[in-house]
């Protein structure tokens, strides 16, 4: 009878407040509400009830504590707008005092890295952003392996990582792993340039990649379809592993499964940003203002900025640490690993520093071989070390 | 979905965030529907003299059959003459959120005539766990999630004996209270009454104190002050006197669990009989996701600092650490 009751009254309110607000808000405020419910009246339930469904508001009261980070790699040649992204993305302003250089002192310019980090709090979740940019990228003349640096520097981190995680006092590891890269296309040409294509296959076991069709707004409708088009082609023709969308399990709300698909099918997104706010349509937005009209940045029906925010933030940022954590850090630890371990054989030191290039991957069978190798060493060398100390106390 | 932005909590906007705002609080909630999918795990083991109640205590906390005598098929009561680790899994769901619960229980714990090092395989058992876990994580090929079988919390039966505790609970929770959580409880508190109850706890925390026993809530891992605050009323009141019972009564029109007598029926949930309520809200309610944060955080790591300095010693008497920390293949003896 009671459970009637709350399920009619739920049935309800969700008609009410949906045409409003999120799901997410709905659900929270509904089950606040029920709770409430069920604590006056329910004295009967309270038997059944155990109480550990509470177990992820503990672990949440713990995270919420500490706090997140994340950190994000904005990849792509001068002039693309990704500081005006960033900068949109996350509300913020990184870039104050940048001093852009000129032509000459561009041509034998080196890339570099730069790291800027903001602390950004918001209903009491703390975040802490760092963002990870890569000046100098495709701008000189010769842009040989000008990705090199890039790759180096994400090795660097996960190298850090690994030895901390190895290391002795594990109690305050930072992770400083780089958990997204944003790819900058530019909107100027037919499709994938060849340094795209080469920088993208040079990253895409090593983070997750995320293609974006920068200054969309010199693009009209149709060609930005042709052009999204042209470039999935071929990121699938030239085997390019850009981060996928997890699937929607089978039982996850409609709605949300409807946001998954089109997410999926917009990919990769045409995104416009902006530093400045205009007045559009008597509202204060951030945009750009043509002679022929303003470009609303968080307009869906002018760009996919919005759905790039949403999806970075609102519901994939934790997917992209995961699989940054469970995919891209194990390859890079098994690989490690077992260069180490062959390379020790074959020195017989104990302190060779590591590698910081894996070597590609091996398939299963060779994989099982070379583990079964790496034991057979080790066994060895503890055999030769214990040698080497009963020859040393026969010294003595 | 453009202007999801605008929530209708009122909020003084920092100067960065003009108007929307960046939805980064939206990551509790993915971390949430991750956990909820994935599930949650807790070891508990339990320890204490045959008869003192473990495993209704445990069918009651759970309210459900996981203990270790629901699961036999043939009453078994004789006494084993070895201590035997046996340890049962269950699946439980409540409210969508999953969790696999292992009740580890000892039975033949105290109850031989000599039972000097009776802490000893329980001891080998909880670091065998703490070893089979330091392997998965080593190993080069690593498990995305590696299935926790580590004892997160060790419940300790001191029987009512109303004066103070025995040299085997002594020694027992001085030598596990190294490696493991330990949270003592006097069972079968119905034989107590109340002045006598508050004279025993009073002495057992006086016995724990003078022999260096530090049972949980830890007060050296008290994060904040909030923290602190909580589990000094805590530690005002452990070890809680519990009752345990699986059968239903009917009391003043509503069905308990309890025991009935002929001279009253004991309520289990009722704080002004026994403090079973305090007891399942500290294990399960409110302090299990810290409960299962310090097993990992602290005593899962210095059992991982000891393997690894046992096995990096070089010749010449300096320790030397392989970057991947790999242990040799034989492995020492772990008892203390």
């Amino acid at each position: 009878m009671l459970c009637y009751f709350c399920a009619s009254l739920m049935i309800h309110i969700r008609s009410v407040l949906k045409g409003q607000f999120t799901q997410s808000f709905i659900l929270q405020n509904l089950y606040n509400l029920l709770s409430s419910i069920k604590f006056l009246t329910c004295d009967f339930q309270d038997k059944q009830y155990v109480g550990f469904a509470t177990l992820p508001n503990q672990v949440h009261r713990k995270s919420v504590k500490k706090g997140f980070d994340f950190t994000l790699m904005v990849a792509g040649e001068s002039g693309l707008g990704k500081s005006t992204l960033v900068n949109s993305l996350f509300l913020t302003d990184l870039y104050k005092d940048r001093k852009l250089l000129n032509a000459e002192e561009r041509i034998n310019q080196t890339v570099e890295i730069t790291k800027h980090t903001v602390d950004i709090e918001e209903k009491g979740v703390k975040l802490k952003l760092t963002i990870v940019d890569t000046p100098g990228f495709g701008d000189a003349v010769n842009n040989n392996e000008c990705w090199r640096p890039i790759t180096d520097y994400i090795d660097q981190q996960f190298e850090q990582y690994f030895r901390d995680e190895s290391g002795l006092n594990r109690k305050n590891i930072l992770d400083n792993r780089v958990h997204c890269c944003l790819y900058f296309i530019p909107p100027f040409g037919h499709g994938l340039r060849p340094v795209d294509v080469e920088f993208m296959k040079a990253l895409h076991e090593k983070v997750n990649i995320i293609p974006l069709i920068s200054k969309a707004d010199c693009l009209t409708p149709n060609e930005v379809k042709k052009l999204k088009d042209r470039v999935r082609d071929e990121i699938e023709r030239f085997g390019i592993k850009v981060y996928q969308f997890p699937e929607c399990d089978s039982d996850e709300e409609e709605e949300f499964k409807q946001m998954d698909k089109e997410l999926k099918e917009c990919t990769p997104f045409a995104v416009i940003g902006s530093n400045t706010v205009v007045e559009a349509r008597g509202q204060r937005v951030r945009g750009r203002l043509y002679p022929w009209g303003i470009v609303e940045v968080e307009n869906q029906s002018h760009c996919d900025f919005v759905k790039l925010r949403n999806m970075l933030i609102r519901s994939h940022m934790h997917d992209l640490k995961d699989v940054t954590c469970d995919v891209h850090y194990e390859n890079y630890r098994a690989h490690c690993i077992q260069e180490m371990t062959s390379k020790l054989a074959q020195d017989n030191r104990t302190d060779s520093p590591l590698p910081l290039l894996p070597l590609p991957t091996p398939d299963v069978e060779t994989e099982r071989l070379i583990k079964m190798k790496d034991e057979e060493l080790k066994r060895m060398q503890e055999m030769l070390e214990k040698m080497q100390q009963q020859m040393h106390e026969k010294d003595q | 979905m453009a202007d999801v932005g605008k929530t209708p909590v009122a909020r003084n906007e920092k100067a960065s965030s003009e108007f929307g705002y960046v939805g980064i609080d939206a990551i509790l909630e993915q971390m949430r529907r991750k956990a909820m999918k994935q599930g949650f795990e807790f070891n508990i083991m339990v320890v204490g003299q045959s008869g003192l109640g473990k495993s209704t205590l445990t069918n009651t906390l759970f309210k459900s059959k996981v203990s270790r005598r629901s699961v036999m098929t043939t009453e078994e009561e004789r006494i084993p003459k070895t201590i035997e680790i046996k340890s049962i899994s269950h699946v439980i769901e409540e409210k969508g959120v999953r969790m696999k619960l292992t009740v580890i229980d000892t039975p033949g714990f105290g109850d031989q005539i000599n039972n000097e090092n009776c802490w000893q395989p329980i001891m080998k058992f909880i670091n065998a766990q703490y070893e089979q876990y330091l392997q998965e994580e080593i190993n080069i090929d690593r498990k995305k999630r590696i299935s926790d079988s580590r004892v997160h919390c060790c419940i300790y039966f001191i029987p009512p004996t109303g004066h103070c505790l025995r040299p085997i609970d002594i020694e027992f929770m001085r030598h596990l209270s190294k490696v493991v959580n330990i949270v003592p409880v006097i069972s079968k508190a119905d034989t107590l009454t109340l002045e006598e109850r508050d004279f025993f706890k009073q002495k057992i925390r006086e016995d724990l104190r003078a022999n260096e026993i530090d049972i949980y809530p830890q007060k050296e891992f008290d994060e904040d002050a909030e923290d602190r605050m909580i589990n000094e009323k805590i530690r005002a009141m452990i070890p809680f006197a519990v009752v345990g019972s699986d059968q239903e009564y009917q009391v003043n029109g509503k069905r308990l669990l309890g025991r009935k007598t002929r001279w009253g029926t004991v309520e289990v949930e009722n704080t002004t009989h026994c403090e079973f309520a305090y007891l399942r809200d500290l294990l399960i309610r409110t302090h299990m996701q810290n409960i299962k944060d310090i097993t990992s955080s602290i005593y899962y790591e210095m059992y991982r600092v000891r393997r690894l300095n046992e096995n990096n010693t070089k010749p010449n008497g300096q320790p030397a650490i392989h970057a991947n920390g790999v242990p040799e293949h034989e492995v020492l003896s772990h008892e203390m």
